[in-house]
């Protein structure tokens, strides 16, 4: 039986499910397919839009400083408005998420104990931004190694935040074992399961509770590293706030990164709501064209067979070199489904610099796309009239340098969806 | 002269190391002086193969000799810094049947014991040894920890009374009346950072003796005298796999060539190496072809490395040593050998000896030589120990296993840092505070990072040479921050920002020769943890002028305050 749909979108990160998102509710037949997790369960969960223009920074305004970026970037290819829609779109899909009400980026406290700036973040993490005044409590537990909460206060304090900030360390309660993943922490505080406190028995977020009530000491709010729960992360987050009394908030963390994954969670529910079909587990390896400059099919591998997957219009959102949308060997860089153009330097020793933090060349490896976004090959001509790039597979912007991540994801997945759509 | 003599031994690594814990444990005043970390020389930048003596079996018999007899020696004394995993010398088709046949009977001469295997055995050994290989030597050669060897070294010498400075550079030697008696030191440490000691500024070390044990850097100091020390520093590069592709020490046979060997090592396999002469041992020229060659010629030995993961390449410089007037072109034709040079004897200046060549499997008895030659100096009757006192953490290596269960430390977690630990492991994990794990692809936990902490300082790459912490698959894109969570509240903000900073671009600076594939994924990743999820880069903290926090967005609901409950999501429960 033929598999067939209107948009077949490639990839299950953020700009995959931005597009797919963003076909359906243009009223297209949409079919998303993802091989493996995304970067989504490793990145923070925060949305980063833009945050710096050639290591100037941190940005108040995104929008604003759009204007300063570089002519081949994808935000100077999209235009503010696309921007301005992908983003509408994300906060009509994801459910708790803040920072919609207004243009400026906050500054969101980083495990590290720096700031960021973001545009929009989870709810959990509102509370603690450093832009906002209020003495403010780090806690830290002792087992858990990525986040030294004293150690983040004090640099939080060298970094100039505007409000008094202290840090403790405290164990967590029960007993996990020393090396416990932070999901273990996170389901403890889930199942509010029974531990022994003082003497008695309670409930984890009691506990919890328990013991920072004991150092708490006039601060205004409470951050913990982000493991505040799962599935019921609302209620964890509930219930610790009234035993305390005191607006408390998540600090986000490296992988496996709870808040990314709650944010996949909510992505995948508003792909189900739109009526999207997903399928997962199986990589795209080649495709097939009809000779007309079009992609007749994809070909996914299931267990060693090769089954196409037909479709009028095709979004390519399969990741930048994390995501492995973008490959690459002594010999060069490629995009290894369809084969498309990367621009890169010939020789490897020019794909970086030397300093930990340069401007690297690595960084903005990635299919090189018109205002359409879809590829083109070395000299500038479309590669496929109904092929369209989105997310970290698109070249020319340094995600990590601009802090602009899951900004360019939302747009260009938005536009990528949209057209495709807007074409079938 | 005072009456037990100072001797003040410059240089931090193997060499440096053997001779002042020889020295101290023969009874003498000892000052070790180092410009960097201890192994910051050649010592940190070198193969790991512990010799049997096989590779200069042919060509260089003194030295094979001497590498066997250590081998036996080290395998005893430092028995946490040695994995026995065995050589192959394999010969593929296209080298030579004599040469092989010299090799046999130039390791039957040096007394190395050798056993011929069919190419067929070879590969039961070693599954992925080329199906073209057609035989191979088997010899006692195998891996060794450099960093571990040398501060068991430093440790012990501690313990018999030395004072060993780190981040100490002799900055000139002090000469009086054509005499060297004593040196110049800068203490250039940055808060916390050095072992002992003084932290800054000049100090003037009078000594009886002066032992210039700088390798690469023999001829500066001697300069510093005005004495010719002729080093011939020649640079080799090492490309490090990811995993062990192999469990034995892969060498080519033939004779001397570049790209002939594979050392396992640790989690890694290591790939070596190149000969060629440079100016300056600190600064030359790293170059890619370099490593590409050490991909694809060892690639012929062992065909799954050109599709392999490397994770990063680093070089060291070889301090070769040449009489006067030898003149060899080629600098692969060079000894290698050691030579200890008496400057009373040779150019009329008492007070100093340098020790230049050799080998880092070879060091305790370069150290044996000169620990003799200076008591000769002063009179003094005191044997050489240091072949048989076992160096620390090696005394009781059986009890290893015990040791696991003991510390409720899970495989392979456990398994390691009680490896790295050997004898001291019981003093350094059994601790009753929470022990979690703070580098996941070397399995070191906060115990082990503690310990190191208290041996180095703030200087986190100096925790990384003791304890491998960040030197796994990953770089240290997962642990980079927390090694650095570690050194507080001991050390102060800025102290660990600095310290968390100079490792990222240490960690940095040797990825960088295995950036494409896998690797350059990885580098991604970690460029995206450390920049996008941390904001390292742009850290607020490390730039000048100060953010108006009040431009920007401080919340939905005046002042995020009243945001702290629960979403909407639950809202409307
Ligand atoms: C560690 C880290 C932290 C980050 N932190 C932030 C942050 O704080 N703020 C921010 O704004 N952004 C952050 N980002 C960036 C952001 O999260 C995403 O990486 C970015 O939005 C790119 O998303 P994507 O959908 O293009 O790609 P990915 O998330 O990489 O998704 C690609 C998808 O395509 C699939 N795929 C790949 N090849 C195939 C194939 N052949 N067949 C089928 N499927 C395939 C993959 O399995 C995956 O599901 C971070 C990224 C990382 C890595
Ligand atoms: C590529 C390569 C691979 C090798 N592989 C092996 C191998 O597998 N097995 C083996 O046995 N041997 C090997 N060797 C040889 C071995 O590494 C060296 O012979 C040995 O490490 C030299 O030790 P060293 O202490 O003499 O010199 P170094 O380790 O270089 O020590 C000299 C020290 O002096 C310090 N110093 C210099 N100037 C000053 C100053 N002014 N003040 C204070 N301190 C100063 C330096 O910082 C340095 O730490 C290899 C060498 C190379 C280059």
């Amino acid at each position: 039986m033929a598999i067939e749909s209107d948009v077949l979108v490639i990839g299950g990160g953020l700009a995959g499910t931005m597009a797919a998102l963003s076909a359906a509710r243009e009223g297209a037949n949409v079919r998303l397919t993802s091989y493996k997790q995304s970067t989504l369960r490793m990145a923070t969960g925060l949305v980063d839009v833009l945050g710096y223009v050639d290591g100037e920074g941190p940005v108040a305004d995104p929008f604003e400083a759009m204007d300063r970026l570089h002519e081949g970037h994808p935000y100077s290819i999209l235009g503010e408005a696309t921007l301005r829609d992908g983003l509408s779109l994300f906060d009509d899909s994801v459910p708790g998420y803040r920072g919609g009400h207004t243009d400026a980026n906050a500054l969101v406290p980083t495990h590290g104990g720096t700031v960021k700036p973001t545009a929009r973040y989870p709810a959990s993490v509102a509370p603690g931004v450093a832009s906002a005044g209020g003495d403010l409590l780090l806690v830290g537990f002792q087992t858990v190694t990525d986040f030294d909460a004293p150690l983040a206060a004090r640099h939080l304090e060298a970094a100039g935040v505007p409000f008094d900030v202290d840090g403790v360390t405290i164990p967590f309660p029960g007993d996990l074992r020393d090396d416990a993943k932070v999901t273990r922490y996170a389901q403890s505080l889930d199942e509010d399961e029974e531990v022994t406190g003082g003497g008695r028995q309670l409930g984890t977020r009691k506990d919890l509770a328990e013991r920072v009530k004991a150092k708490l000491d006039g601060h205004e709010r409470v951050g913990f590293p982000a493991l505040l729960g799962e599935e019921n992360h609302d209620d964890v987050r509930a219930d610790l706030v009234r035993y305390l009394d005191v607006p408390v908030f998540e600090v986000p963390m490296g992988p496996p990164s709870l808040p990314g994954m709650r944010l996949e969670d909510r992505l995948f529910a508003a792909l189900d709501d739109s009526g999207a079909s997903i399928d997962s587990g199986n990589p795209v390896v080649d495709y097939e064209a009809d000779g007309d400059g079009r992609v007749d099919s994809v070909i996914l591998d299931r267990n060693g067979n090769r089954v196409p997957y037909h479709a009028d219009q095709f979004v390519l959102a399969t990741g930048g070199l994390v995501g492995k949308g973008i490959a690459s060997d002594r010999a060069g860089v490629r995009e290894p489904i369809f084969d498309c153009h990367v621009p890169h330097p010939a020789d490897r020793y020019d794909w970086f610099e030397d300093g930990v933090f340069d401007d690297h060349e690595f960084a903005r490896f990635g299919v090189d796309v018109g205002e359409d976004l879809r590829p083109r090959d070395g000299e500038g001509t479309v590669a496929f009239d109904n092929l369209r790039a989105a997310g970290s597979v698109v070249g020319g912007y340094d995600l990590a340098a601009e802090k602009s991540g899951a900004g360019v994801s939302i747009a260009t997945g938005y536009e990528a969806g949209r057209r495709a759509a807007e074409e079938v | 002269m005072a009456s037990t003599p100072r001797v003040v031994v410059v240089g931090g690594g193997s060499t440096g190391v053997g001779v002042t814990r020889d020295l101290a444990m023969r009874g003498l005043d000892v000052v070790l002086v180092e410009q960097g970390n201890l192994t910051h020389g050649t010592t940190g930048r070198m193969h790991g193969l512990l010799h049997s003596g096989g590779r200069y079996a042919v060509s260089d018999q003194k030295s094979a000799r001497e590498c066997i007899e250590e081998n036996r020696v080290l395998r005893d004394i430092a028995a946490h810094c040695v994995e026995m995993t065995g050589g192959l010398f394999v010969k593929r088709p296209e080298d030579t049947e004599e040469y092989f046949e010299q090799k046999l009977r130039g390791c039957e001469e040096c007394g190395i014991p050798a056993e011929v295997l069919s190419g067929r055995e070879a590969r039961e050994r070693e599954p992925h040894l080329a199906t073209d290989v057609e035989k191979a030597i088997a010899v006692p050669d195998g891996a060794v920890d450099p960093f571990r060897l040398v501060v068991a070294n430093a440790g012990s010498a501690m313990e018999h009374g030395a004072r060993i400075e780190t981040h100490a550079k002799v900055r000139d030697l002090i000469v009086e009346d054509g005499e060297v008696v004593g040196v110049d030191v800068e203490h250039g440490a940055k808060p916390g950072e050095r072992v002992h000691g003084v932290q800054s500024g000049r100090e003037e070390i009078r000594a009886d003796h002066v032992v210039n044990a700088t390798g690469a850097w023999a001829g500066r100091i001697g300069d510093m005298a005005g004495l010719d020390v002729e080093v011939r520093p020649s640079k080799g590069v090492m490309t490090i796999m990811n995993v062990r592709q192999v469990d034995t020490v892969i060498n080519r046979c033939r004779p001397k060539g570049d790209a002939d060997i594979v050392v396992p090592h640790e989690t890694t396999a290591i790939l070596g190496t190149t000969d060629e002469e440079v100016e300056d041992p600190e600064n030359y020229p790293e170059e890619q072809w370099e490593v590409d060659q050490m991909i694809d010629t060892l690639s012929e030995l062992v065909p799954i490395l050109s599709e392999a993961r490397s994770i990063r390449s680093f070089w060291g410089v070889r301090p070769l040593y040449e009489p006067p007037e030898t003149g060899t072109a080629d600098p692969t034709d060079i000894t290698r050998d050691y030579f200890l040079l008496d400057h009373e004897d040779r150019d009329g200046v008492p007070g100093m000896t340098s020790i230049v060549g050799g080998k880092f499997t070879t060091y305790r008895m370069m150290g044996e030589e000169i620990a003799d030659h200076v008591c000769a100096i002063f009179g003094i009757d005191a044997d050489c120990r240091t072949a048989e006192v076992p160096l620390p953490g090696s005394e009781d290596f059986q009890v290893l296993r015990d040791y696991m269960d003991e510390f409720g430390l899970r495989s392979p977690i456990g398994r390691r840092s009680v490896e790295r630990l050997g004898s001291r492991a019981e003093e350094v994990l059994g601790t009753d505070a929470p022990n979690p794990v703070v580098c996941d692809c070397e399995g070191v936990t906060r115990a082990e990072m503690r310990d190191a902490i208290d041996q180095a300082g703030s200087d986190l790459n100096a925790s990384r040479i003791r304890t491998r912490a960040s030197m796994g698959n990953c770089q240290g894109g997962f642990c980079c921050h927390r090694m650095a969570n570690e050194l507080h509240p001991q050390y102060g903000e800025p102290v660990v920002r600095d310290s968390w900073d100079d490792l990222l671009q240490e960690r940095w600076k040797g990825q960088r020769h295995a950036l494409w594939g896998e690797q350059l994924s990885q580098a991604m990743l970690n460029y995206a943890l450390q920049a996008t999820t941390q904001n390292r880069d742009s850290d607020p903290a490390n730039r000048d002028g100060s953010i108006a926090f009040d431009a920007f967005d401080g919340g939905p609901e005046a002042g995020a305050m009243a945001d702290g409950g629960p979403t909407e999501a639950s809202d409307g429960d």
